[in-house]
């Protein structure tokens, strides 16, 4: 029999904290702009729906990312909920200034585990990338604000194919003891499955206490659900996800990207998960995008609750 | 016989009989089959959920694509009245009409006595029965309480038994009814140990409206397996709320090596107006091989095959694998 290597025994966990990435990596991917008072709209609903954790936008360069543009009026314009989060992204120290700016209260990074991904995306090495961050781990420190790290690519690269999954964990473990709170583990181009999945998490929560791990899976081969079902039985009981499945994979054009935070919850909820949130006012504020984009939805279950 | 109690979690046993390891708690098994056996419904689950009347032809082709991938079962039609399901009216065309690959098998359902005789006639080597969980749902589907359909299905065991044809079994709303809401896995698993009883050599549990969850699935199969061997024992997802991955896995994990799934994701949900229906077999596959999971299956074959009918049905396919290789820059 093939071992998965997984713990035998392990129960799941009785609480998952879901990251909300719609707002941010979900609208970064889709080809229509979306005008900022529904981007606050959107966020304002999400926040109803009982999330803790929304990503709110990004502090790139609108020349990079035109649909971020509008960064400090998102920030300063979202009705913020008591006890819910709003990271936002610096990709830098000027990114992170103009956050804190506009008032962020937590912000994110992003390394990669290829370094071929790494050059293509950011034009530099990964150790290089990790250097420019200390800037900004020195200064998010001094001002108190909590760093949340993202790994790209921990299962597979649309450059270098396989990742090893000891890279994965350098990377990660550099994450954390630069001082970020939390490493989500993202699978880019959604190539995952729970073999090479169960491999990666292995390895990296070697490095990293698995309660600072998160998952960031792509539905683009369909893998999503089952490895983040995989990764609750190591332990994990965070995981990103994106309202609608918003969000293309820019790697396979018409491909899908990111898991639909309507049927994680759906899933979760199944197993008796505790998540906070409401799945019908999470299945509202996806409604309502998926009109502002004029595009149909990628969850199923929003799929077959609208039908019945 | 034996036991080991896992280090670190004393309530969790792995008991191994003969060869199957069998998982007694929410812990999750660490050990997968190491050869999953895929049954291939496309032609015939599939397509009957489609609306388009597909052509004969195009039916034959598609089943004799299928037979060159490694699939070793493919469900090919069904003898039931073209009255109530017009997709399978050209049943016999369809079973005399293709090319039987050897080490391939190719069912075909049976609901009753004449469709039986009317499938051994065509050339049927191995048919299928269907039974429900649920009584409203047999009585809305088939006009007859569960125990009425199962008189049915005796006849036509008994008469399969004589001619040594070997019967699958089905038992639909495994995991919840479009009518009744949630089931009992003891009244799924009730169900299971008669047809299996009464000669069934597999039984195929079926999540007809696709609502299972992991967590359902897992208590599903544990109130089956005290009734039936695991190695009898298939799963059939459909994946409406995008669930069927992870509920295969959870089935996997318990022991179950037989999945049911469509080339292409063919076939939506009735009960769901628009929604998917069946999982797609290219999305199982990518799963089990990335697992190590052996399959005999060509995965690239599947592709050209789901593409094929796609494009005879003028629809997207289903399968997020064939979607992102047509798209993968």
């Amino acid at each position: 029999r093939t071992a998965a290597g997984v713990n035998a025994g392990h129960t799941l966990p009785d609480k998952v904290k879901i990251v909300e990435v719609g707002p941010r990596d979900g609208l970064q991917n889709e080809k229509t702009i979306v005008p900022t008072e529904a981007k606050i709209n959107l966020i304002d609903m999400l926040s109803e729906s009982g999330l803790p954790v929304i990503e709110a936008t990004s502090f790139v360069s609108p020349k990079w990312v035109p649909q971020m543009a509008d960064q400090v009026e998102v920030m300063k314009g979202i009705s913020r909920k008591p006890g819910v989060s709003y990271p936002v992204l610096t990709p830098n120290l000027k990114g992170f200034q103009a956050a804190v700016k506009a008032g962020a209260a937590e912000v994110a990074i992003f390394g990669a585990a290829s370094e071929l991904f790494s050059k293509k995306n950011i034009n530099c090495s990964v150790d290089e990338s990790l250097q420019r961050f200390d800037e900004v781990m020195k200064a998010a420190k001094e001002a108190g604000v909590p760093v949340r790290g993202y790994v790209s690519c921990v299962v597979g690269c649309p450059y270098e194919g396989k990742v090893a999954p000891e890279k994965v964990a350098h990377v990660a473990k550099r994450l954390y003891s630069m001082g970020c709170y939390e490493i989500s583990l993202g699978d880019t181009i959604g190539v995952g499955t729970p073999g090479s999945i169960t491999a990666m998490l292995e390895a990296v929560s070697k490095e990293v206490p698995v309660s600072a791990l998160a998952v960031h899976c792509h539905d683009t081969y369909g893998q999503a659900l089952a490895n983040i079902l995989v990764a609750l039985q190591m332990g994990i009981s965070v995981i990103d996800s994106s309202v609608a499945g918003l969000g293309g994979c820019p790697y396979a054009q018409g491909a899908s990207g990111n898991v639909a935070t309507e049927d994680v919850v759906y899933m979760l909820h199944g197993l008796g998960i505790q998540t906070g949130v409401d799945l019908s006012k999470l299945m509202d504020a996806g409604a309502f995008i998926c009109r502002t984009l004029n595009r149909k939805t990628s969850s199923k279950v929003a799929q077959a609750t609208c039908k019945l | 016989m034996f036991e080991i109690t896992c280090p670190g979690a004393s309530h969790a046993k792995v008991t191994a009989d003969f060869s199957v390891f069998t998982i007694l708690t929410s812990g999750i098994s660490p050990f997968y089959p190491e050869f999953v056996k895929i049954v291939e419904v496309g032609p015939r689950d599939g397509l009957q959920n489609e609306k388009e009347i597909v052509p004969t032809g195009v039916k034959i082709q598609l089943i004799d694509m299928l037979s060159g991938t490694g699939l070793s079962v493919i469900e090919a039609t069904s003898f039931v009245s073209s009255k109530w399901v017009p997709q399978m009216a050209d049943h016999t065309d369809v079973l005399r009409g293709i090319q039987r690959a050897p080490h391939v098998r190719y069912p075909v359902l049976t609901p009753n006595l004449q469709g039986f005789q009317d499938a051994v006639a065509a050339g049927a080597t191995e048919v299928a029965v269907f039974g429900s969980a649920s009584e409203t749902f047999s009585k809305k589907n088939i006009n007859c309480s569960i125990d009425e359909s199962m008189l049915r299905f005796e006849e036509v065991i008994n008469t399969a038994k004589e001619r040594q044809i070997p019967v699958r079994g089905y038992v639909s709303c495994a995991l919840g009814c479009p009518h009744e809401g949630d089931i009992k896995p003891s009244t799924v698993a009730k169900v299971a140990k008669r047809l299996y009883e009464m000669g069934c050599y597999e039984i195929s549990l079926a999540d007809t409206i696709g609502v299972g969850t992991p967590g359902s699935m897992l208590k599903m199969l544990q109130g089956v397996k005290k009734e039936v061997p695991i190695n009898a024992l298939a799963v059939h997802c459909h994946d409406t709320y995008g669930q069927a991955l992870p509920n295969i896995l959870t089935a996997l994990q318990m022991g179950v090596c037989v999945v049911d799934s469509a080339v292409a994701g063919l076939g939506g949900c009735p009960y769901a107006q628009g929604s998917s229906g069946n999982v797609s077999t290219e999305d199982v596959l990518y799963m089990l091989h990335g697992m190590g999971i052996e399959t005999g299956v060509n995965l690239p074959k599947v592709i050209e095959a789901g593409y094929f009918i796609c494009n005879a049905l003028c629809r997207n396919t289903n399968s997020k694998v064939a979607q992102a290789k047509s798209r993968t820059l």
